[in-house]
């Protein structure tokens, strides 16, 4: 899924399943289990290494993509379906676009490094 | 890299064979390309979760497909629901909520799809051989039909779900190939004793632990007892909890473990983890978060309860009855609860103070009552949610405890060789 989206970087330390972790309503980290537990995700570049667990989470995603609560965009070191569908069925039944981007370990420790970061359809630009 | 495609699968694509075929396999394409999918290939049958509510999303999805005319084009089941359709006064959340519920369901069922309502599919009669290809959502059906069954389907989820049930047709990746099967870490239990080995917590606990070690990774579990499906499925829930395990091979059981040597597909493994009677304690630990006494609920059956369970869960109740303070609920699919009425035993789970549950599962909805203390389960799954979608206190034991702790009305811990 790819897109323009700018934001501050979120990096989560522990992979998150959207489902079960995570509230489309406020947009923060639900799973008590997760060192981050709290913290809200919405407008943020989230890099994630890794998805987890349910398959109900391409379902809470989208709804956060439809609510506004959702990531700006997702930068993750493993493809991953999973959240790769609730982007890709919120641009197919809404038009809206929270990219979903695949990186080698050199770009994601990058991005990972910066405040805030700007994507472009094939471009990733640190601005702080 | 892009998929390529057959005519009649352009054609679908295009829209010739109407929107909602056209919706469907846009879906099914751009995830294949998220998939780095070659081709697509053909499936014989389909387990949805996307009937589950969470939210307007997936209800304005499941309308789209089915005002436009969708029909299921494969034999399709359906996971779990936010309601349950056979005891409908037990639903205690907002009206709306339950109505929009009900509305998801219907649409689901409008498409073709058989109202199983379970996350068990592998229960009912027409279940996937080895080797056939299959779109199964939920993970924990997934990791069964891979591994214990042998039938061949990646770690779907919603909307993929529906899409691939409507055209027939899933992206030809993951773990619908050899190369994606085999295993790549190995759990030896062979330095376990053997009342370890024995015990009936050496599943759901062994399953929670290497969930949590091997992250997406294939493991094999090496020196293990011959483990009844049941056990498997307490196993892989566990691990699909945990972790991101769509497939396990458990070395002289499972369908494509005939030998260590087969499981890891003649490669040599990424790790080999020996399992200790430490890890297994620190991982039954992890699953519960008080020491408290005080017993309000107790709930199994997460994934669904057999008909295997329910004798047992029979057996180990005798003429006892729960104690009238502790809620005992068990979750299970209608078609295994049929079964019950026909064998006579669903008077004596209610004399025995045991509400059954259907349709849906105790901890993605609310059905259960409220109550003080804290709620007991058999079930690494619903220890591993529960505290988080329900916001209660779990103690996670065997069958035995959660039964001797209903009729005592307070938590009796499993004594053992833990």
């Amino acid at each position: 899924m790819s897109g323009r989206a700018e934001g501050p970087v979120v990096v989560l330390s522990d992979p998150l399943s959207f489902w079960g972790g995570f509230d489309a309503e406020s947009g923060e980290i639900t799973d008590q289990r997760h060192p981050q537990c709290g913290i809200k995700l919405t407008g943020a570049v989230l890099l994630m290494p890794a998805g987890r667990g349910s398959s109900s989470a391409s379902s809470v995603l989208a709804e956060a993509i439809r609510l506004g609560t959702a990531p700006a965009a997702v930068v993750m070191r493993e493809d991953d379906e999973i959240v790769a569908l609730g982007s890709i069925v919120a641009d197919e039944l809404y038009g809206m676009v929270m990219p979903v981007v695949v990186v080698d370990d050199a770009e994601y420790g990058r991005i990972a490094a910066a405040n805030r970061v700007r994507l472009g359809r094939e471009s990733l630009a640190v601005l702080s | 890299m892009t998929l390529d495609l057959s005519a009649e699968e352009q054609a679908m694509r295009e829209g010739d064979l109407g929107p909602a075929i056209a919706l469907a396999m846009r879906v099914i394409c751009r995830t294949g390309d998220a998939m780095r999918a070659e081709r697509l290939l053909a499936i014989t049958g389909a387990h949805i979760d996307s009937c589950l509510f969470h939210g307007q999303a997936g209800l304005d999805f499941a309308a789209r497909l089915a005002s436009d005319g969708a029909r299921v084009k494969v034999p399709t089941t359906l996971n779990v629901a936010s309601l349950d359709l056979v005891h409908p006064e037990l639903f205690r959340g907002p009206s709306d909520t339950g109505a929009k519920a009900r509305e998801l369901m219907s649409h689901y069922e409008t498409m073709g799809c058989q109202p199983t309502w379970t996350c068990a599919p592998y229960q009912l009669d027409n279940r996937p051989s080895r080797g056939e290809h299959v779109a199964w959502a939920e993970s924990n059906a997934i990791v069964f039909a891979n591994s214990v069954l042998g039938a061949r389907t990646h770690r779907y989820g919603d909307f993929i779900d529906i899409c691939a049930a409507i055209t027939g047709r899933a992206p030809a990746a993951g773990l619908h190939l050899d190369e994606n099967r085999m295993g790549q870490v190995v759990f030896d239990l062979g330095d376990l004793p053997q009342s370890v080995i024995q015990h009936g917590l050496l599943a759901p606990v062994l399953g929670h632990f290497v969930g949590g070690r091997v992250g997406a990774l294939v493991p094999v579990i090496h020196n293990a007892p011959n483990f009844t499906e049941d056990q498997m499925k307490s196993f892989g829930s566990a691990a699909a909890s945990s972790g991101s395990v769509g497939i396990f091979h458990v070395v002289g059981v499972t369908p494509e473990a005939d030998t260590l040597h087969a499981a890891l597909g003649g490669q040599a493994p990424q790790t080999t983890i020996t399992v200790t009677l430490d890890d297994l304690r620190r991982a039954w630990g992890e699953l519960s978060t008080t020491s408290s006494e005080k017993l309000g609920a107790v709930s199994l059956g997460t994934p669904h309860y057999s008909i295997r369970e329910f004798d047992r869960l029979l057996e180990l109740l005798g003429s006892r009855q729960v104690d009238p303070r502790v809620h005992f609920y068990v979750n299970t699919g209608r078609g295994v609860a049929a079964e019950l009425a026909l064998r006579g035993w669903l008077g004596r789970l209610e004399k025995a103070g045991v509400q059954l549950v259907t349709d849906t599962c105790t901890y993605i909805t609310p059905v259960m009552s409220p109550f003080d203390g804290a709620a007991m389960t058999d079930s690494p799954k619903w220890a591993y949610y529960a505290p988080g979608n329900l916001g209660v206190e779990v103690v996670f034991g065997s069958t035995e405890a959660c039964v001797e702790s209903a009729v005592a009305g307070r938590v009796v811990g499993d004594t053992g060789p833990w």
